[in-house]
């Protein structure tokens, strides 16, 4: 039970503002920025509360730290950030970035982003993540001092490392085979959920019309006018009333996404895991092709066609000094080689057996986090349809009056 | 006065004299059941008949609008009596499919029970097809000019590739029969129509048909109002208005009409997505250990909305539609009506203004159609209220309906079973 700075400390992303300012080529743009709070909680006395801190970051800077954190702690699952582009969204919602709902629904993620690594026992204890939070100048240049750029790992090498390993840990084989079906479970679930919305809202803003046509009717009638009138009332509020249910759903699809880009943290555990693997593998191909050198100049046997024993037999054999030499730089190289291969095999041990551990616990996160999901997603249905029956039966008792 | 051929006691409206005293020819047995008096049943008898008269026989001077209306008045009041003691009941049912050479076409079981002393048995039994109800409508129309006929379902499905003998489309034509018989049932004038009573009794209602064309062209009268030439110069206020109301209504229901049909249209495409929504779902419950469960229960409670849904849809278009289409053929039916009475009062102010340069005294021309005038402002006042209480309580049903399925949507959200 590690202690976590989300018991310590209260974090919020309080507001966002509109800037405009000069970027990296100095050319103007507008941008949106974001207010951190941070709170010192001392967990014994109650009401008593530190001063709030504050500061403002940008997304561009969220993605910097994310970088930061993933090549730091590649055996970590960790959490992602909310997109960067608004995606999966059904007609009436906008792609745009600046748009208010999307600014707000971001400023949600961001906070829960913080959360989440705040609440995680090894990735709050960072001292960039801390300084992310509490310390607004310089926070760029301290970042890139630690110089985690240099010790990310090539993509094309991670891509090589994929499909040249031959034994990496099926656990890690099972688990990138399910990250790969939760993504794609989870990209279509939000591309119908997108269309479903669309269409009940289409259903929901023609029964509008019936509250104008109403209205217009009772204007004719007469003792059924009143009747009328009020139920064409009933129609309107029923058609408004889908705008607040689709806006509250929006949440459960970012839910949704949350662990749609999870998924991608997983498969760079096991990414890595499959390079630190193939790095161990070719560590040991490559001493056991050593060993198999020196053990045929020891021996004079050539055992393997080599140009060298070609060469060897066409230009007359090494004098037994350089055999000699030879040996011995080899002998070092297997003797480096050797240590090598053990402290690869220590820290791919090591790193299966923490990145396990923390996949286990993203496991348990997920299932609880889905669980809750869904459980609200169902509510959120129940609750709409009580809206429907209440609407129905009010448009119910107006037309019993007529 | 009994010698001449019969003339079809409701026909449009004659010259008095021309009119033979229905109770003169109480061996009227020839003339059928349906026009035999009795004094309890004298009141509801049509007053298309010229002579009003007394129970007891008298004629009564009916010169005088005056003394119509008060006749029309009790007429009016006996009504309601006439709802409590309902003596006539019919029923539609029973669709059968004939297959025959020329033609394969559907009959309904027509059931009849009374108590009515113009009919013969107390329970008839026939079959009709829809032909005969059309007969049967234009009968009316023709014998009853100034009254409101109910509508029949429509004759031909223009719509798309609907299978005239599917279950659904049958189904809802019976039920559109059922309700225009039932409409004439109810009315005080036209239930005792002839043609009603054979329509509901005759063995062969092809031989009357006939029986039917022959007497007519005997005559050789125009049973239809067909006073061409007469313009009206202005409709009284109070029709105006009426017709004013009629078109609005059908303008309105119209657009509801067309409201109604692109909800289903919406709620059809919202289902398809529905059902593309659900198992994705249970694809994902596949994948995973704990959440399976969960998973899978949303996956069913989408899939119980679509069923739900559906259903919905399917009474939207079974019930809903049919009425608005019904009421809408109603107005126009009411709109032929006033026509026809604009055509009735141009003739009698024509007449009128012969009279006054001709200076005769020839009340009774006038008096005649003035008479008709009166009857239909009478009717038409009537039969609209009763088109108010029929459309509060369909509307009723309708909302019933979409509340129940809403009713539906919810029980089954709430078994989500997510825990």
């Amino acid at each position: 039970m590690e202690d976590c700075l989300a018991k310590k400390m209260e974090i919020t992303v309080s507001e966002a503002e509109k800037r405009t300012g000069r970027n990296a080529m100095n050319i103007q743009e507008t941008y949106t920025a974001y207010l951190i709070e941070t709170r010192a909680v001392e967990s014994q006395s109650e009401g008593q509360c530190g001063p709030v801190e504050s500061l403002w970051r940008r997304y561009s800077e969220f993605e910097l730290l994310r970088n930061y954190l993933s090549v730091t702690y590649p055996h970590i699952v960790v959490p992602p950030l909310p997109e960067k582009r608004a995606d999966f969204v059904w007609h009436k919602l906008s792609a745009d970035n600046m748009d208010p709902d999307f600014v707000e629904r971001r400023r949600i993620g961001l906070e829960n982003f913080l959360l989440r690594v705040a609440s995680h026992p090894i990735l709050c204890q960072d001292k960039i993540f801390y300084a992310f939070l509490m310390q607004e100048g310089g926070w760029k240049e301290m970042v890139n001092e630690t110089g985690f750029q240099l010790k990310a790992d090539s993509r094309l090498k991670a891509l090589n490392a994929t499909f040249r390993v031959k034994n990496p840990d099926k656990r890690f084989t099972e688990l990138k085979h399910y990250s790969d079906e939760l993504q794609s479970v989870i990209s279509h679930l939000l591309r119908v959920r997108a269309r479903v919305a669309d269409r009940l809202y289409g259903v929901y803003k023609v029964h509008g019309n019936y509250g104008r046509v109403f209205s217009e009717w009772s204007a004719i009638e007469k003792e059924m006018g009143d009747g009328l009138q009020s139920a064409g009332h009933h129609m309107d509020v029923y058609a408004a009333s889908i705008d607040d249910i689709l806006e509250e759903e929006e949440h459960y699809a970012d839910q949704l996404k949350e662990y749609l880009f999870y998924a991608e943290a997983l498969r760079a555990v096991c990414r890595k895991h499959e390079l630190m693997q193939y790095d161990l593998e070719m560590a040991a191909q490559d001493l056991t092709s050593k060993k198999q050198q020196c053990e045929e100049l020891a021996t004079g046997t050539v055992r393997t066609f080599s140009l060298k024993g070609m060469t060897s037999k066409l230009f007359g054999q090494e004098t037994p000094e350089q055999r000699e030499a030879k040996i011995k730089v080899l002998e070092e190289q297997i003797q480096e080689g050797e240590e090598q291969l053990k402290s690869k095999n220590l820290e791919g041990r090591d790193f299966v057996k923490s990145a396990w551990a923390d996949i286990e616990r993203f496991k348990e996160q997920k299932n609880h986090d889905l669980k809750e999901a869904l459980i609200s997603y169902a509510v959120m249905q129940i609750s709409m349809c009580k809206k429907g029956i209440q609407v129905w039966t009010n448009a119910k008792e107006c037309f019993s009056k007529m | 006065a009994a010698s001449a051929p019969k003339p079809l006691p409701s026909s449009g409206p004659k010259s008095l004299r021309e009119m033979p005293h229905p109770l003169a020819t109480s061996s009227s047995e020839e003339m059928g059941p349906a026009l035999t008096p009795s004094p309890d049943l004298l009141l509801p008898r049509s007053i298309a008949d010229k002579d009003l008269s007394l129970p007891n026989g008298t004629p009564v001077d009916t010169s005088s609008p005056a003394s119509s209306s008060s006749l029309l008045n009790r007429l009016q009041l006996d009504d309601d009596l006439d709802v409590e003691t309902r003596d006539l009941f019919v029923t539609v049912d029973d669709p059968k499919k004939h297959v025959c050479t020329m033609e394969t076409y559907i009959t309904y079981r027509v059931t009849t029970k009374t108590t009515r002393a113009e009919f013969d048995l107390p329970e008839y039994s026939v079959r009709r097809r829809y032909q005969d109800f059309d007969w049967l409508r234009n009968k009316l129309e023709e014998s009853q000019p100034t009254h409101l006929i109910p509508p029949l379902p429509e004759k031909f499905v223009v719509k798309g590739v609907v299978d005239r003998f599917s279950e659904e489309f049958v189904e809802t034509r019976r039920k559109a029969l059922d309700k225009f018989l039932k409409r004439i049932t109810d009315h005080p004038v036209l239930s005792f129509n002839e043609h009603f009573s054979i329509f509901l009794t005759a063995k062969d209602l092809n031989a009357y048909k006939k029986q039917g064309m022959a007497l007519l062209s005997k005559m050789g009268e125009s049973v239809k109002y067909v006073t061409g030439g007469y313009k009206l110069r202005s409709r009284p206020l109070e029709f105006a208005t009426i017709g004013d109301y009629l078109d609005t209504f059908s303008l309105k229901l119209g657009t509801i009409d067309r409201i109604a049909q692109r909800i289903i249209k919406e709620q059809l495409e919202y289902l398809v997505e529905l059902r593309e929504y659900g198992p994705v779902y249970s694809t994902w419950g596949g994948l995973e250990v704990e959440l399976s469960e969960p998973l899978e229960g949303v996956s069913a409670c989408i899939g119980n909305c679509c069923t739900a849904l559906e259903e919905l849809s399917e009474d939207m278009t079974e019930d809903f539609l049919p009425v608005l289409r019904e009421y809408i053929l109603y107005a126009e039916s009411m709109k032929n009506v006033l026509k026809k009475r604009d055509q009735v009062q141009a003739e009698y102010e024509a007449k009128l203004e012969a009279v006054a340069l001709k200076r005769e005294d020839r009340p009774k021309v006038p008096t005649d159609v003035e008479k008709c005038q009166d009857r239909v402002e009478c009717f038409n006042a009537d039969l609209k209220a009763d088109m108010e209480r029929w459309q509060n309580n369909k509307r009723q049903d309708f909302r019933q309906l979409l509340m129940g399925m809403a009713d539906k949507n919810i029980q089954y959200y709430e078994k989500v079973c997510v825990t």
